[in-house]
């Protein structure tokens, strides 16, 4: 068995109205899934059910072969590490907003400090450790959000939007880095966007969410040249 | 002089009481309200909110009827006393105290909680991490706590009865010194009660404003 997440027959609703379908999903260990889709399809309520910070009315959803019901709820999210679109800092220095997850995880402080060191210096934030959070730039503060996932070396990683709110010059740069490390790592990613630039860059496959259903699942080239529908084909038209 | 010693501790020993025990019950139940999703949040909320306005007097009212010997409490024989002093103003301070604390953690990106999550938090670190990001205006919360009850006089006055060398605290000392008509001494009381409330909350403010900068 090499798929990690398995997704069966999955509802998802908020207020009682259905927000996201996934009717078969899996998620091979090692890959990146792009998920691409309009604002409002249901791209960051999937992600969100991944991260058990909602639960979905009905259906499958396993890791590792064991449904996610079923695990401690702690112990799961201490596989996996979420990025959200805005880097949602804490106000305390960049080296300790790294350290968070580490310090929740009771890791020992030399254990922290050489893990904190190495993946500040993966993400070029190796200078700026003692400096407040709130002393960073846009691109800065998001590429410590990335070392803060990174460092907790999560058995998968998930990423909504994470550069939505640079500007376009950073993060073309984010967007290299963040995709040379990924094919290096070979760490499980889901990367949320709305750009299918940006998912054919970072993903191996892409999955294509609209109104609330996941139309299709290939890779960028299987999705540019054959469409699943109609509702797909004017999503990429529009792009 | 040692009168007026007597007095002014007995008002700091009770209002300090009365805000540190307002801090354990308002914190965690307005972090509750902050961040709880239940049927009929905002009625509770805007309950907590009308207690914030809570009139001192109304509240001496009621807790002198509770601890009346007659009372359903009574039988505690607290009427009177300076424990009885800290219950008034605990009512009084605790909405203040919760209120303040739940306007304070809302005020924070809701994305955050969920954040910590992602991290790993558990509920226990996550409330702790929200704390510590709304630290500022918490204090300010803790201050307004205090406020609010150093000053008071009508519930004081009603549940402890200004008796001399027991429950006579600054507040009160003031109401009787005027209504004697020693203006000399109201006022030299006055200024005192200015200068102690003075001093804690630049104490307090100090902590907060170290704490921005940091």
């Amino acid at each position: 068995m090499n798929e990690l997440i398995l997704i069966r027959d999955l509802l998802i609703q908020r207020n009682g109205r259905d927000v996201l379908t996934v009717n078969s999903l899996q998620i091979q260990r090692g890959e990146t899934l792009a998920i691409v889709g309009p604002n409002g399809a249901g791209k960051s309520t999937l992600l969100l059910a991944l991260a058990r910070l909602i639960k979905p009315a009905r259906g499958q959803l396993t890791f590792n072969g064991s449904p996610i019901s079923e695990l401690n709820d702690l112990e799961y999210r201490r596989k996996i590490s979420f990025v959200f679109q805005d880097p949602l800092l804490m106000d305390m220095t960049v080296e300790k907003n790294i350290g968070l997850g580490l310090k929740f995880r009771g890791t020992d402080k030399e254990e922290t400090r050489v893990r904190v060191r190495r993946w500040s210096q993966a993400m070029g934030v190796d200078s700026l450790l003692g400096r407040r959070a709130s002393q960073l730039s846009g691109g800065e503060a998001q590429r410590v959000s990335l070392a803060r996932a990174f460092v907790l070396d999560p058995e998968l990683l998930l990423m909504d939007e994470p550069f939505s709110a640079v500007d376009p010059p950073t993060r073309v740069q984010l967007l290299n880095d963040l995709s040379n490390l990924l094919s290096q790592d070979h760490r499980t990613t889901i990367f949320v966007t709305h750009n299918l630039k940006e998912a054919a860059q970072v993903g191996d496959r892409v999955a294509v969410i609209i109104n609330g259903n996941l139309k299709q699942v290939g890779t960028p080239k299987q999705i540019k040249e054959k469409p699943a529908d109609k509702n797909v084909r004017e999503f990429l038209e529009e792009l | 002089m040692s009168d007026i010693i007597e007095i002014t501790l007995l008002s700091l020993k009770v209002s300090l009481i009365a805000t540190l025990i307002s801090l354990l019950i308002g914190l965690p139940c307005g972090t509750w309200l902050a961040l709880g999703n239940f049927r009929g949040r905002s009625v509770l909320l805007s309950v907590v909110n009308t207690g914030m306005a809570l009139p001192p007097v109304v509240v001496g009212l009621v807790v002198a009827m509770t601890l009346w010997r007659s009372g359903p409490l009574g039988d505690l024989k607290l009427i009177y006393t300076p424990a009885a002093i800290v219950i008034a103003q605990t009512v009084i301070a605790t909405p203040v105290v919760m209120g303040l604390t739940a306007a304070s953690l809302a005020s924070l990106d809701p994305r955050l909680s969920q954040q910590l999550l992602g991290l790993g938090a558990s509920q226990t670190q996550m409330i702790w991490m929200l704390w510590r990001e709304a630290r500022l205006p918490l204090l300010a919360a803790l201050m307004a706590g205090f406020g609010s009850v150093i000053s008071e006089v009508g519930a004081s006055m009603m549940v402890g009865g200004n008796i001399r060398g027991q429950t006579r605290v600054l507040t009160t000392a003031i109401v009787l010194e005027t209504g004697k008509g020693e203006f000399e001494k109201a006022l030299a009381l006055s200024a005192l009660l200015l200068m102690i409330t003075y001093l804690i909350n630049l104490a307090l403010t100090m902590i907060q404003q170290k704490g921005r900068k940091r």
